[in-house]
């Protein structure tokens, strides 16, 4: 029984980590197509990538539109999470429910909207409807982030605030922003790598010269079929998890997921 | 004979609900210590909540210091409150909680310095300012609490259940601690409870509060001698609660005994603590349902035509064990005479 289920977690992180150790191996390879294993090793697809300027632009948009979606989900949803935590709303549970609608629904059909009612006739640039539609996309996870964070906080900290002098706002900034500091990092971090890794809205909001690094990668595969396309995924893999594991061993990640 | 708060005709409730608190009029002199005593849901809380500014009364006014402050924000009104729950500052050291009112003032550093080390030594936590407040047992949290409290110096001090969180030992050294506090620095207290034994050793005056009212105010031992109510009466250790009625004497569930010493006029009720229950002899009798031994005491539960008679007798007198008949009196001279009249 307990070979059994050994097996079975072996086989299950095989299947987790499997793709990577390929992703990572055949971007080392020394032959012209994605292959595995590579033939033979070499370096120059790692060095290719930096020298695409497509694989450069992209990348300086989808660390804009990340950072700058982050935190416009950031600014929205912790006022959020801070009245649903707080104030016994009317409707409450359905503002609740709504907030977490982007999670269920579709990629696509948000996408699909945005480029249909926000690009064509809104004529939006389409750099600013990303950053909408990403927005939207991360609102779900600041609130919920900083909503179980505060639901953890006591909220008579805040009446002691105010009872020592401070007003209502000023009580926020003293007592809570200091509690809650922890989950609008984690959410930050959260946020920034979905926004990152986010392909359905990104496709279809896309113009000349506008693009995310994820739909740029599909393009340049579809004409391209060499290892830099291993190469760039193994490093954005690796970041990603570079900041999951810098904000867990700083903050505990975790304790907010 | 400064009167520092005054509540005028205050009524209180939360959002459209029925009211917690109606008309309750009181005023509070400078140095005093008054207690609200009452089960939950009597109010006590809610007025409390409202003097300090975080419930806004449906009607009537509150004064502090001759000033109406009905209609002043709790960070102007310069009182304070001391949690149930502490409600300390997870994130700060013990001095940075004990400053936050005083840095919220703008003090200097050179006061903020003097006047936190001054209260963390007089609540006996020198040496504990750089612990987090998270990391300190109940009672010291407690004394955190009443530092951070009082070191913006309010004219008025709120303290909602303070005690109830700790356990008996340390509730007893607590009690002690706070009226030596108060004694020092001269403030003038609001005491929150439901434990009578706390009011009667802490306050100048206790206010015991039944469903959204006052039903006596009144010095500890005026309230403890002299119940002016049936509800007083029960909360002060009168456990044993009749109604005069004509020549007979009835309890709450309606059983009746006979009157046998007729009281006086104007009398609406008799009570008798345990012991004033005399055993062993008179015109009652009764079956002993429950005895108890408690050291220096015997409780007795003693069912009879009158309901529920709940007595006590020195240890050193006969045991009366479970189940036996026993004959009991309840003398007129070992009764508190709750006047006609005084409330419900």
């Amino acid at each position: 029984m307990q070979f059994l289920s050994r097996s079975l977690l072996w086989l299950v992180l095989l299947f987790l980590l499997g793709p990577f150790v390929v992703i990572v191996a055949a971007g080392f390879s020394a032959g012209d197509t994605l292959t595995f294993p590579p033939q033979g090793w070499s370096l120059r697809w790692y060095i290719k990538i930096f020298t695409i300027p497509e694989f450069q632009h992209s990348f300086v948009l989808s660390v804009w539109v990340g950072v700058g979606a982050t935190l416009l989900a950031l600014v929205l949803g912790v006022p959020v999470a801070y009245a649903i935590a707080r104030y016994r709303l009317p409707f409450g549970e359905t503002i609740r429910t709504l907030v977490s609608a982007p999670l269920i629904v579709p990629g696509i059909i948000i996408g699909l909207a945005l480029l249909r009612y926000v690009v064509f006739t809104l004529n939006a640039p389409v750099e600013i409807t990303l950053l909408l539609g990403h927005t939207t996309l991360l609102i779900p996870y600041a609130v919920r982030v900083v909503s179980a964070s505060l639901d953890n906080l006591r909220s008579d900290i805040e009446e002691a605030a105010v009872l020592l002098g401070r007003s209502r706002l000023g009580a926020f900034f003293a007592v809570v922003m200091p509690n809650i500091r922890g989950a609008i990092l984690a959410a930050f971090v959260l946020s920034f790598i979905t926004s990152f890794n986010q392909v359905p809205v990104s496709l279809f909001l896309s113009g000349p010269g506008v693009s995310m690094l994820p739909t740029q990668m599909l393009w340049y595969m579809e004409y391209t079929y060499d290892p830099s396309i291993a190469a760039l995924s193994a490093l954005l893999a690796l970041g990603a998890m570079l900041m999951v594991f810098l904000t867990e061993r700083l903050l505990g990640l975790s304790r907010y997921m | 004979m400064n009167e520092l708060l005054v509540l005028d005709h205050l009524t209180l409730a939360y959002g459209r609900g029925a009211p917690a608190v109606e008309g309750m009029s009181l005023s509070v002199k400078e140095g005093e210590l008054v207690s609200f005593l009452g089960p939950s849901g009597c109010g006590k809380s809610t007025t409390m909540r409202a003097i300090a500014g975080l419930l806004t009364p449906r009607s009537g006014r509150i004064l502090l210091a001759g000033e109406d402050v009905t209609a002043v924000p709790p960070n102007k009104r310069g009182v304070g409150l001391v949690f149930q729950s502490y409600a300390l500052f997870p994130h700060l050291t013990v001095f940075e909680n004990v400053a936050f009112g005083l840095r919220a003032r703008k003090e200097s550093a050179a006061v903020i310095r003097s006047r936190v080390e001054e209260m963390v030594a007089a609540v006996g936590l020198a040496g504990f300012e750089h612990r987090l407040s998270t990391d300190l047992s109940g009672g010291q949290q407690q004394r955190v609490a009443l530092a951070r409290a009082m070191a913006v110096r309010p004219r008025l001090l709120l303290l909602d259940e303070p005690l109830s969180n700790l356990d008996a030992r340390l509730r007893i050294e607590m009690r002690a601690e706070l009226m030596r506090l108060q004694r020092e620095y001269g403030i003038t207290m609001i005491y929150v409870t439901h434990d009578q034994g706390e009011a009667l050793a802490l306050s100048s005056r206790i206010a015991v509060m039944n469903r959204g009212r006052i039903e006596q105010l009144g010095t500890p031992q005026a309230l403890y001698a002299a119940p002016a109510t049936p509800f007083v009466a029960t909360f002060m250790g009168f456990e044993n609660v009749f109604t005069v009625d004509g020549n007979q004497l009835a309890a709450g569930d309606g059983s009746k005994l006979p009157l046998v010493q007729q009281p006086g006029a104007g009398v609406q009720a008799l009570a008798w603590r345990p012991q004033a229950v005399t055993l062993g002899s008179g015109p009652y009798s009764g079956t002993v349902r429950g005895a108890s031994y408690q050291g220096d005491s015997v409780e007795y539960l003693i069912d009879s035509a009158g309901g529920t008679i709940k007595a006590s007798a020195a240890a050193g007198s006969n045991f009366i064990p479970a189940g036996s008949e026993v004959s009991f009196d309840l003398p007129l001279a070992g009764a508190a005479l709750i006047p006609a009249g005084a409330g419900a």
